[in-house]
C-alpha cells in the first residue's frame, strides 16, 4: 500500500510552460508513469517524444486512463484547472501553483468536497512514494530513500529538510506529502495522518507545521484519539512577529492559537514527540525508533 | 495590500454602507475649505496605514474651520508614530476631514477568511472602539461569529441574526442588517482579506454608520482589480520591504535583529529565523528568495539585506530544489563585490548543484563559514557571533 501516490499512479500534467516542463522531465526521470500532457494548442505533439499532448483534461483521461493530475498553470487559472480535473474524474488532483486567490479556494474547496476527487494543495510541493519511484510534484527525487517513515508538511523546503535529516540518520521514507502553505487547502494534516495510520508501509510519522491557523491543534486532537504510530513534530516560525505574513499566505499569527508555542504545547499534550526546531527532526526520530 | 481610511470609505459608500460625510485634504487650506463646506464640528484624521492614531495625536476634533486648518497643519508633512509603527513612524501626506458624529453606542464589526473553516466569517461585538484583540482575550463571550457559505454567501437571516446580537435599538435593526449584508458584498466582490469597522456607531438620532474603516486587499487577487491596485501608497511601507516587493521577493523587516537571513522557501526561512535565536541573536528579517530566482534577483536580495543597517552577519540557508545553488552563489558573490560588503557570512548549501555553489563561494575571497545543515548552521553562527564585538545586543 502507498499513500495517494504509488505504483498505480497514471499521471497527467497540466500546464507545461517553463516550470511545468522542467518538473515533468524530473518526474519522468525519477520513474513516474506520466501518461498525458495537457496544454493548449499542442494536439498531436508529444512531450519528450513519448507522452501525448491534449488540449483538454477530459480527452486526455478518455485516451490514456490517467487517474492523477498535477497542475502547474499560472495562479489566476489554477482554480479553473482544478474544476476541469475534478470534472474529468481524476481521483487525485495536486495543485502546485502558488498565489491562488483565497476566495477562489473558498469556492473550489466546496466544489471538490462534493466530488469523488481529492485535492492536495495549492501552493504545495506535491507527493512522492520512493518505493515505487512515483512522484507527483517537485520534491527532488535524489534526496529521498525508500523506508518506513511518513512525512507530512505545510512547507516544501522543510519537507526536503526533514527528508535529508532522516536519510542522514539512516531512515528512509514510506511516502511524503506536502499539503501546502495556503490558509485554505484541500488535504489537511488530519487527512494525511489518517492515511499514514492505515498505511502498512509506515511505522512512524514526521509532521512539520507552521505558525497561523489551528490545523496543528486539530491534528493533535486526531493523533490523541486515532494515531498509534509515533509522531515527531516541529513548528516553524517561533520568532515570527504577530500580524506579519511570513511568505506563505497561511503563515500569519492572528491570535494566540496561531503561535508556535501554543501549537507545541497542544501537540506535546497529545503525546507527540515535539522538537524545538525542524533542525532536530532526524535525531529525534532516530531516538524514538531506537 | 493596505489602503487608507478615506479610500476604504469610498469603497464602502459605493456598496451602500453609510459613512460620515467627509473630504480628503493634502494641505491646511484644503482642510479649512472642507471644514467650511461640511459646517459645524469636524474630525481631522491623519491618513496612515497604522492603527492607534487617536492616542498618537493623529485624530483631533475641531470646532471650527480655523481649528481644522491648524490641526491639519500640525499633522501634514510629519511622521506619525503609533504603537503599530516603528520608532520612525509613517508619513502623513493626507488628512480626512469628516463631520463629527453624536455617538450613542460604539460596536464592532469585521470580516476575515477563516482558513480552518474555509469560508469568510463575520465577527461582531457590542464592545466597539477598543482593540478587538483585548475583547477576545478578556471577554471572549462578547464576540459573535457567523460563518458565510461558499454558495449562499451571507444570507439575510444571518445579517439579521448578527444585528440582533449587536443589541442595536429596534428602529436601527433593519439598517444594521442591511449594512452587514452590504459589508459582506464589499468583502467578497473586492477580494478583501480584512474589512474592519471599529467602531460601528449608533448615533443619537438612531442612525447606524461606519465611523472608521480598515480594508486589506488580497495581494494574490489584485490582478483582477486593477482599479484597487492603483490605491497602493508605497510611502507607507518600509523602504526595504518595498524594494523587495518590487523584486518579487517575500521579505519582512524584523525590528531589533542583527542576523540577516537569506533562504529559499517560506518554511525553511522561518526555521532559519528560529535557529538564529538559539544561536544567541535575533533575526533581522524574513526572506524567501523563491523557487526559481535568477542571479539578478539573488543580487537584489543580497543588496536589500546589506542595506539594512542593523545587519552585522548574514546567514544563507539554501536547500535547492527548483532553485540552483550555483546561481545563488554567483548572485551573492556579484552583489558582495558590487556593494563592497564586508559582512561575515554563514552559509549552508544543499540540493541541486550545491558542490558547485560552495566552490564559487570558497573561491570568492569573501568571509564565509560553511555549515553542513540547519542544526550545523546554528552552531557555526553561535561561534561566529561569539567572536564578534558587541556580543548580544
Amino acid at each position: 500500500m502507498s499513500v495517494l501516490v504509488g505504483p498505480n499512479t497514471k499521471l497527467l500534467v497540466q500546464g507545461l510552460g517553463r516550470d511545468g516542463s522542467f518538473q515533468a522531465s524530473r518526474m519522468r526521470e525519477y520513474g513516474t508513469n506520466m501518461v498525458a500532457a495537457v496544454h493548449p494548442n499542442r494536439d498531436g505533439q508529444k512531450f519528450e517524444d513519448v507522452v501525448p499532448y491534449f488540449s483538454t483534461v477530459k480527452e486526455a483521461v478518455a485516451e490514456t486512463g490517467a487517474n492523477t493530475g498535477v497542475i502547474f498553470v499560472p495562479a489566476a487559472f489554477a482554480a479553473d484547472a482544478i474544476v476541469e480535473q475534478v470534472d474529468a474524474g481524476l481521483e487525485l488532483v495536486v495543485c502546485i501553483s502558488e498565489g491562488v486567490p483565497v476566495q477562489d479556494m473558498v469556492k473550489i474547496n466546496a466544489y471538490v468536497k462534493q466530488s469523488n476527487s481529492r485535492l492536495v494543495g495549492p501552493n504545495c510541493p506535491g507527493l512522492i512514494h520512493p518505493a515505487s519511484k512515483a512522484k507527483v510534484g517537485i520534491i527532488p527525487g535524489n534526496i529521498v530513500k525508500p523506508g518506513r517513515v511518513g512525512v507530512v508538511s505545510r512547507s516544501g523546503t522543510l519537507t526536503y529538510e526533514a527528508i535529508a535529516q532522516l536519510v542522514q540518520v539512516g531512515l528512509g521514507q514510506s511516502s511524503c506529502v506536502g499539503i501546502g502553505g495556503d490558509p485554505i487547502h484541500g488535504t489537511t494534516f488530519t487527512d494525511v495522518l489518517a492515511l499514514f495510520q492505515e498505511d502498512d508501509e509506515t511505522d512512524a510519522i514526521v509532521m512539520i507545521g507552521e505558525i497561523g491557523g489551528i490545523r496543528e491543534q486539530l491534528a493533535a486532537e486526531f493523533i490523541h484519539e486515532h494515531v498509534t504510530k509515533p509522531v515527531v513534530s516541529a513548528i516553524a516560525g517561533q520568532t515570527a512577529p504577530p500580524g506579519k505574513r511570513m511568505g506563505h499566505a497561511g503563515a500569519i499569527i492572528t491570535g494566540k492559537a496561531g503561535l508556535a508555542s501554543e501549537k507545541n504545547r497542544v501537540l506535546t499534550e497529545a503525546g507527540v514527540h515535539v522538537v524545538e526546531s525542524p533542525a532536530y527532526i532526524g535525531a529525534k526520530m532516530k531516538e524514538v525508533l531506537g | 495590500m493596505n489602503i487608507h481610511e478615506y479610500q476604504a470609505k469610498d469603497i464602502l459608500q459605493r456598496f451602500g454602507v453609510p459613512v460620515p460625510r467627509g473630504e480628503v485634504a493634502s494641505t491646511p487650506a484644503e482642510a479649512r475649505a472642507a471644514a467650511e463646506k461640511l459646517g459645524g464640528q469636524v474630525v481631522v484624521k491623519a491618513q496612515v496605514h497604522a492603527g492607534g492614531r487617536g492616542k498618537a495625536g493623529g485624530v483631533k476634533l475641531a470646532s471650527n474651520p480655523d481649528e481644522a486648518e491648524k490641526y491639519a497643519a500640525g499633522m501634514l508633512g510629519t511622521q506619525l508614530v503609533t504603537h503599530q509603527t516603528g520608532p520612525q513612524g509613517v508619513p502623513v501626506r493626507k488628512v480626512l476631514i469628516a463631520e463629527a458624529t453624536d455617538i450613542a453606542d460604539e460596536l464592532y464589526l469585521s470580516i476575515i477568511v477563516d482558513g480552518d473553516l474555509g469560508v469568510p466569517v463575520v465577527i461582531a461585538s457590542t464592545e466597539g472602539g477598543v482593540e478587538i484583540e483585548v475583547v477576545a482575550e478578556k471577554t471572549p463571550e462578547k464576540l459573535f461569529r457567523v460563518a458565510g457559505d461558499p454558495l449562499l454567501g451571507l444570507s439575510p437571516y444571518h445579517a439579521r441574526d448578527i444585528a440582533a446580537a449587536l443589541k442595536v435599538p429596534a428602529s436601527a435593526q433593519r439598517a444594521t442588517a442591511a449594512l452587514i449584508s452590504n459589508l459582506y458584498r464589499v468583502f467578497v466582490e473586492n477580494d478583501c482579506s480584512l474589512v474592519e469597522i471599529n467602531p460601528l456607531v449608533i448615533t443619537k438620532s438612531g442612525d447606524v454608520i461606519a465611523l472608521d474603516a480598515k480594508i486589506n486587499l488580497e495581494d494574490d487577487a489584485l490582478f483582477r482589480h486593477k482599479d484597487l491596485a492603483s490605491l497602493h501608497d508605497p510611502e507607507q511601507e518600509d523602504e526595504l520591504e518595498l524594494r523587495a516587493h518590487e523584486a518579487d521577493l517575500a521579505y519582512v523587516k524584523l525590528d531589533g535583529g542583527r542576523v540577516g537571513c537569506m533562504v529559499n522557501g517560506a518554511g525553511l526561512a522561518m526555521a532559519t529565523m528560529d535557529i538564529t535565536k538559539w544561536a544567541g541573536a535575533d533575526p533581522a528579517n524574513f526572506l524567501d528568495i523563491g523557487g526559481s530566482a535568477d542571479e539578478k534577483r539573488i543580487e537584489e536580495a543580497f543588496k536589500i539585506i546589506v542595506s539594512d543597517k542593523d545587519v552585522e552577519i548574514i546567514l544563507v540557508n539554501l536547500f535547492a530544489g527548483i532553485a540552483r545553488a550555483d546561481v545563488v552563489a554567483q548572485g551573492i558573490v556579484n552583489a558582495a563585490k558590487e556593494t563592497d560588503a564586508k559582512l561575515p557570512m554563514v552559509v549552508a548549501m544543499r540540493g541541486t548543484n550545491a558542490d558547485e555553489g560552495r566552490r564559487i563561494l570558497n573561491e570568492s575571497g569573501l568571509d564565509i563559514s560553511a555549515a553542513p545543515d540547519l542544526a550545523g548552521a546554528a552552531e557555526v553562527l553561535r561561534d561566529r557571533l561569539a567572536g564578534m564585538k558587541g556580543g548580544s545586543r
